[in-house]
C-alpha cells in the first residue's frame, strides 16, 4: 500500500464541508448520505482515492467525524449489522481482491446496503481455527463447498460471507487453506440461528451443501487463505480490545453498585453483609483499574512507548466481568432465583428493562467473555509467549499433513 | 484535569539514574549484607542517595534544601527502590517524616529539620502505631500531658520505621485539641527504643516507650485531616514500591521459567507455569495502574487522592504478595532456599502488605469513600 500522508486540517475540513453541501445528514437518509461520503473519499480516509479514501493517516478519520458532528445534529454512524463488513471485510477486500471486486464490494459495504459476515470458526475448529474442515474442491471455474461454520454473527442478514475453507488436505494445516467471498443467497447455503445459554440467538450456524463459488471470488491465491485471514483477524482484535468505561464508576460497575445500594434491608446477616460488600468493593476496584489500564495504554501509544498494559485488557476484562456478575447474583440473593424474562428461544433483543433483569442476563451472557475472540487460556498463551517471551508448547500437528492430524 | 500517565524524558532519566545506582549499590549481595546489620542501612549509600542523587530530599521544597519534586518523581524512585529491595530509611524518613513535617509542623521546626533530612544527616521517624494493632487514626490513644509548648509522654508506640536509629521521633499523640505532632529527641529522658525482630529483614522496625518523657509541640490545632493525607501519601508511595517489587518477581520468575529444563523442555513452555506468569503480568499491570493513578492524582492535588491511595494500597499489596508467592512456586525447590532470592521479596511483600493496614483495611476505607 502506498505511503499514507497527513492532509492539512483545514483542507480536510473543507472537503467535509463540500460533502455536507451535497448531502446533509439532517436532510438525507443514512444510505444516501453514506454513498456520498464514500464518493468523497471520506469513508475510510486511509484507503486510497477511488476506494472510499484519500490515502491519509487513519487518525484523520476523527477530523471527518468531528466536522460532521459540528455541523449536524444527526450523524449517520456505521449501521450496527454492517460493522463486520466495514471493520474487517473492507480492509481484506482492499488488500486482496481484484480491481473489479473492490469496485463492486467496497461502496456497498460502507453504505450498509450489503451486510457481511465472517465464517471462520467451526464446531471442530475453535481456538485452533487453522485446523478447520470445511472443504472446497475445484470444479472448472468454480469451487464446490461442503461443511459447516458456527458463531457467525449477522449471517441471517448477510449478502456476503468471508469464508475460509480447506482446498488441500495433504499439506500441514496452515498451507491448505483458501479464502473466498461467498454469496450468502447461493443455493446450498443454509443459515440457522444458534441459541445460547440465555435463550437468545446472537449468532448463527451456517451449513454448506454443494455450494458453488466462482474462482474469481477467491481472495489471495489458492493456499494463501491463512495469510488473508490474518488480515481479517488483525482488524477484529482492533474492534474487540480495549474495554472499560471512560468515567470513574461508570459502565457496568454502576449497575452492581446500584444493586448493592438497593439490597433489601435485613436480608443479609451482618457477616454476609461484610463478606458481600468486600466482593462488591473488589469488583469496583477491578473495573476502575481496567479503566485506568486502558487510559495508560492510550497514553503509551500516544507517546510512542506502548508497553504490556495494552495487551492485558482482553483477558482482564473477561475475568473481571464474569466475577462481577457472579457477585451481582449473590447480592440479589433469593431474588436471583427468579428469571422473569424467561428462556423463550428468540433472535434479537433481550428484554433488560430493570437492573435485576440486566444482572441476570449478564450473569449468563458474560460466560462467553472468556471464550469469544480468544479464550482466556489462549490469551494467557499469547501473553506468556509474545509479551513475556516464554517458549511455546511443542506442537504435534506441525509439519504433519492436515488429513493425518487427530480431530475430535 | 485527569491523570494523563505520561512520564516525561526527565522522569525516564531519573528512573535510569536511580536504577543504575541501585544496581551497583543495592544488588543482592549488598541487600543481604545490609539486612543483617543492626542499623539496617549502609551509611555511605544513604549519603550518596542524599548528596549525589538528591533523593533523600526528593519531596522537600528547595527552600528547605530539597529537590522540590512532586509525587510522580516519588513514584519513580519508590518503584526502583522496591525493585532493588533497598535497605534504607527512605520510606520512614524521606517520605513519612518529611511529609508529616511539611504538612503538620510549624515553620521553625520545618526549617530546622527538613534541611538536615534532605542532606542525609538526620534520620527522623514518625511514631504512629500503637500496640493495639490498629492503623486508623482513631486507634491512637497516647496522650500528650501538659498545656504549654512542652509536654510529657507516658506510653508506647510500635512498628516505628527505623525508630531504633532515629535522631528525632515525630510522635502522633492525642490531646484535648485532637491529634497533634510532637517532637522527641533521641536522647530524651525516659525514652527507650528496641529493635523488633522483623519478618522482613530489609526494613527495620522499633518499639518505643516513653516514661515521663519530655516532648515538644510542633503542630497547632487538630491534625486529623492532615495526618490522613500524610498517611495516604505514605500508602501510595508504598504501593509504588510494591509495584517495583512485583515487577521484579515477574521478571525473575519468567527468566527462571525460560532456563530451567525438566522433561527435556523449559518449564515455561508448560501452560501450568506459563499461565501463572501471564496472570502475574495482568495483576502487575493492574497494580501499576493503581499506584500510578494515586501518585498522578497526588501530583495534580486532586480531591480524591485519599480514595485513590486506598485503592492503590489495597490492590498493590495483594498483587505483590501473589507475585512473590508465585515466584517461589515457579522456582521450585530453589525458591524455598535461603540462598536463592525469592524469599527476600516474599518477606518484603507480606510485610509491606501488613504495614499501614492490609488490603482488607484499605478496601473497607475505599468502600466508605465510594459509598458501598
Amino acid at each position: 500500500m502506498a505511503d499514507l500522508r497527513e492532509m492539512n486540517e483545514a483542507e480536510l475540513r473543507g472537503r467535509v464541508q463540500k460533502l455536507l453541501a451535497e448531502a446533509h445528514p439532517e436532510r438525507t437518509d443514512s444510505l444516501t448520505f453514506r454513498r456520498k461520503q464514500y464518493e468523497h473519499g471520506l469513508a475510510w480516509v486511509h484507503f486510497p482515492e477511488g476506494y472510499g479514501g484519500l490515502g491519509l493517516i487513519p487518525k484523520q478519520q476523527l477530523t471527518v467525524f468531528d466536522e460532521i458532528s459540528k455541523h449536524s445534529k444527526v450523524v449517520h454512524h456505521d449501521p450496527p449489522a454492517a460493522t463486520i463488513g466495514i471493520g474487517m471485510g473492507a480492509p481484506t477486500v482492499l488488500t486482496y481482491a481484484s480491481e473489479e471486486l473492490k469496485k463492486r464490494f467496497l461502496p456497498k459495504i460502507f453504505s450498509g446496503e450489503e451486510i457481511w459476515c465472517q465464517m471462520f470458526s467451526e464446531p471442530g475448529a475453535g481456538s485452533d481455527v487453522a485446523g478447520l474442515s470445511t472443504r472446497a474442491v475445484r470444479d472448472g471455474d468454480e469451487w464446490v463447498v461442503n461443511g459447516q461454520k458456527v458463531w457467525t454473527t449477522v449471517a441471517h442478514l448477510s449478502s456476503w460471507g468471508m469464508l475460509i475453507a480447506r482446498t488441500n488436505p495433504d499439506v500441514p494445516k496452515h498451507d491448505g487453506l483458501s479464502y473466498f467471498v461467498l454469496d450468502m443467497k447461493a443455493p446450498g447455503v443454509e443459515v440457522r440461528p444458534l441459541y445460547q445459554i440465555t435463550g437468545e440467538a446472537e449468532f448463527n450456524e451456517v451449513f454448506f451443501k454443494d455450494v458453488r463459488i466462482p474462482h474469481s471470488h477467491m481472495l489471495g491465491k489458492e493456499g494463501q487463505g491463512w495469510r488473508v485471514a490474518i488480515t481479517t483477524l488483525m482488524n477484529e482484535r482492533v474492534a474487540i480490545g480495549g474495554g472499560g468505561s471512560k468515567k470513574k464508576g461508570g459502565g457496568a460497575i454502576a449497575q452492581l453498585v446500584k444493586l448493592w445500594q438497593s439490597r433489601k434491608p435485613g436480608a443479609l446477616s451482618p457477616a454476609q453483609e461484610v463478606l458481600l460488600r468486600d466482593r462488591v468493593t473488589r469488583s469496583w476496584m477491578d473495573n476502575e483499574l481496567l479503566r485506568i489500564t486502558t487510559q495508560r495504554a492510550r497514553a503509551g501509544q500516544k507517546s510512542g512507548n506502548p508497553g504490556p498494559e495494552g495487551s492485558v485488557g482482553k483477558l482482564a476484562q473477561a475475568e473481571i466481568n464474569k466475577k462481577m456478575w457472579e457477585t451481582a447474583l449473590d447480592v440479589l440473593g433469593a431474588d436471583g432465583l427468579a428469571f422473569e424474562a424467561g428462556y423463550a428461544l428468540r433472535q434479537g433483543d433481550f428484554n433488560v428493562s430493570t437492573p435485576e433483569a440486566l444482572a441476570k442476563y449478564q450473569f449468563l451472557r458474560s460466560r462467553a467473555n472468556s471464550i469469544e475472540g480468544g479464550t482466556s487460556e489462549i490469551m494467557k498463551n499469547i501473553l506468556g509467549e509474545r509479551v513475556l517471551g516464554l517458549p511455546g508448547d511443542p506442537r504435534i500437528d506441525k509439519n504433519v499433513p492436515w488429513k493425518d492430524v487427530p480431530r475430535s | 484535569m485527569p491523570a494523563d500517565f505520561v512520564f516525561t524524558d526527565e522522569h525516564q532519566e531519573l528512573r535510569a539514574t536511580v536504577r543504575a545506582f541501585l544496581e551497583k549499590r543495592s544488588d543482592e549481595r549488598a541487600v543481604r549484607a545490609t539486612m543483617t546489620t543492626e542499623r539496617g542501612f549502609d551509611a555511605e549509600v544513604w549519603k550518596q542517595l542524599a548528596e549525589e542523587l538528591g533523593l533523600v530530599g526528593l519531596i522537600i521544597p528547595e527552600e528547605h534544601g530539597g529537590a522540590g519534586f512532586g509525587a510522580v518523581e516519588l513514584l519513580v524512585a519508590m518503584e526502583e527502590m522496591g525493585r532493588a529491595l533497598l535497605c534504607a530509611p527512605f520510606l520512614g524518613t524521606a517520605v513519612f517524616a518529611a511529609n508529616a513535617l511539611l504538612t503538620c509542623a510549624d515553620g521553625v521546626t520545618q526549617k530546622e529539620l527538613l534541611a538536615r533530612i534532605a542532606s542525609g544527616s538526620l534520620i527522623a521517624s514518625v511514631a504512629h502505631a500503637e500496640p493495639n494493632g490498629r492503623w486508623d487514626l482513631a486507634g491512637i490513644t497516647l496522650r500528650a500531658k501538659g498545656t504549654g509548648p512542652n509536654v510529657t509522654l507516658d506510653g508506647e508506640k510500635t512498628l516505628v520505621l527505623d525508630g531504633h536509629v532515629a535522631d528525632v521521633l515525630l510522635v502522633v499523640a492525642r490531646s484535648d485539641a485532637g491529634l497533634e505532632l510532637l517532637r522527641v529527641n533521641a536522647g530524651a529522658a525516659g525514652l527507650t527504643r528496641a529493635s523488633i525482630p522483623a519478618l522482613d529483614l530489609t526494613r527495620k522496625l522499633a518499639r518505643v516507650t516513653f516514661k515521663n518523657t519530655p516532648a515538644t509541640r510542633i503542630s497547632s490545632g487538630d491534625q486529623t485531616a492532615n495526618f490522613e493525607r500524610v498517611l495516604a501519601l505514605v500508602c501510595a508511595a508504598l504501593a509504588a514500591e510494591q509495584v517495583g517489587g512485583a515487577q521484579k518477581c515477574l521478571q525473575l520468575a519468567t527468566e527462571y521459567a525460560k532456563t530451567r529444563l525438566q522433561f527435556g523442555r523449559p518449564i515455561g513452555s508448560y501452560q501450568g507455569i506459563k499461565h501463572k506468569c501471564a496472570e502475574m503480568l495482568v495483576s502487575v499491570e493492574m497494580a501499576k495502574s493503581a499506584a500510578y493513578n494515586a501518585l498522578f492524582i497526588a501530583a495534580a492535588h486532586e480531591a480524591d487522592f485519599v480514595e485513590a491511595a486506598a485503592l492503590a494500597k489495597a490492590y498493590c499489596s495483594e498483587a505483590y504478595f501473589h507475585a512473590a508467592a508465585d515466584n517461589i512456586q515457579i522456582h521450585g525447590g530453589m525458591g524455598f532456599t535461603w540462598e536463592a532470592s525469592p524469599h527476600l521479596y516474599f518477606k518484603r511483600a507480606k510485610a509491606s502488605e501488613l504495614l499501614f493496614g492490609d488490603a482488607a483495611h484499605h478496601r473497607e476505607a475505599l468502600a466508605k469513600h465510594v459509598g458501598l
